[in-house]
């Protein structure tokens, strides 16, 4: 495997959603459809699955960075996000075997680390409304519950810190939805096959998303415009 | 559920929002958008704040100690 990547290189190429690729779009029509693998990485994940620890390190290489941001854009902390990953592709090396290509790898991969990040945030407590919980329909969070006038609307730059705080503030579903989606790019029917619902359901979560970090951002503004 | 878009109303729109949003079609173009500021709005900040989150959350590397944590751990049998 002598054009293989080690662990701690970036691989060259770049795969929607199974390489680096920043996200592209997200409010708008995106096409960021999961590309099959190809044979390269299919014969590097048999290798892995067959317990050859060089192939499950090139694994490690191609799929570090989206992990590792992937923990890091849901916790915040950079140290944890490193634990988190380790944890991540530790289950992974356990796991690996099972895999079945049921999904794409990198789909399957996603949803072993969102286990990982979630027991994290349920462990320490810090999730204001869990994933199943944010799943729920509520019927007092309708979208025009942040319907409001124009002369409010969030117009020019967004201030960076606010949003971070926003997002941070969001409950742990939400966060989860919002990033994966609009941050990472992934399609609905993706979501929905890491986080065992529907794509009705991720779409719908996605916008309650959107709409809370609305409501947070125009509720600064508001602070910020009194006298 | 009012099925002529031009006559929707905010709410109905609003109600709709998440499945049009996804359904890759222009918005901008839609009906109730022409004659409508507010859902204009709307858009246009669902819009603001999803780019901002983009460029707030670069997408990073782990450190190499990452791995080496991870190789030891294999090499324990953890």
């Amino acid at each position: 495997m002598s054009d293989a990547p080690t662990p701690t290189q970036s691989p060259q190429r770049s795969r929607a959603n199974g390489g680096d690729a920043p996200a592209q779009g997200a409010v708008a029509a995106k096409s960021t459809a999961a590309q099959p693998p190809n044979a390269a990485d299919a014969e590097v994940l048999a290798r892995a699955q067959a317990g050859d620890h060089q192939a499950f390190a090139h694994l490690y290489a191609l799929h570090k960075r989206r992990i590792y941001s992937l923990c890091l854009r849901m916790v915040g902390n950079v140290a944890e996000a490193e634990d988190l990953t380790q944890e991540a592709f530790l289950q992974l090396h356990r796991k690996i075997a099972t895999f079945r290509g049921d999904s794409a790898f990198s789909t399957w991969l996603h949803r072993l680390a969102i286990n990982v990040v979630l027991m994290q945030l349920r462990k320490k407590g810090l999730s204001l409304i869990s994933l199943d919980e944010a799943m729920e329909p509520n019927p007092e969070e309708g979208s025009s519950r942040s319907f409001g006038a124009p002369d409010l609307t969030l117009t020019g730059t967004i201030d960076r810190l606010v949003l971070e705080r926003a997002i941070a503030d969001l409950p742990a579903g939400y966060r989860l939805i919002f990033i994966l989606h609009d941050v990472e790019g992934f399609e609905h029917n993706e979501i929905a096959s890491m986080l065992d619902c529907s794509i009705g359901n991720s779409k719908s979560q996605l916008h309650k998303a959107r709409l809370k970090l609305r409501d947070a951002l125009r509720a600064q503004n508001r602070q910020e415009a009194r006298p | 559920m009012n099925s002529d878009f031009s006559k929707m109303s905010c709410a109905e729109f609003q109600d709709r929002m998440a499945e049009l949003i996804g359904s890759g079609e222009d918005l901008t173009a839609h009906p109730h958008l022409r004659d409508c500021a507010d859902c204009r709005a709307l858009l246009a900040d669902l819009k603001t704040i999803a780019e901002a989150a983009r460029q707030l959350f670069p997408s990073v590397e782990p450190p190499d100690e990452v791995w080496e944590h991870i190789e030891s751990a294999i090499k324990r049998g953890d």
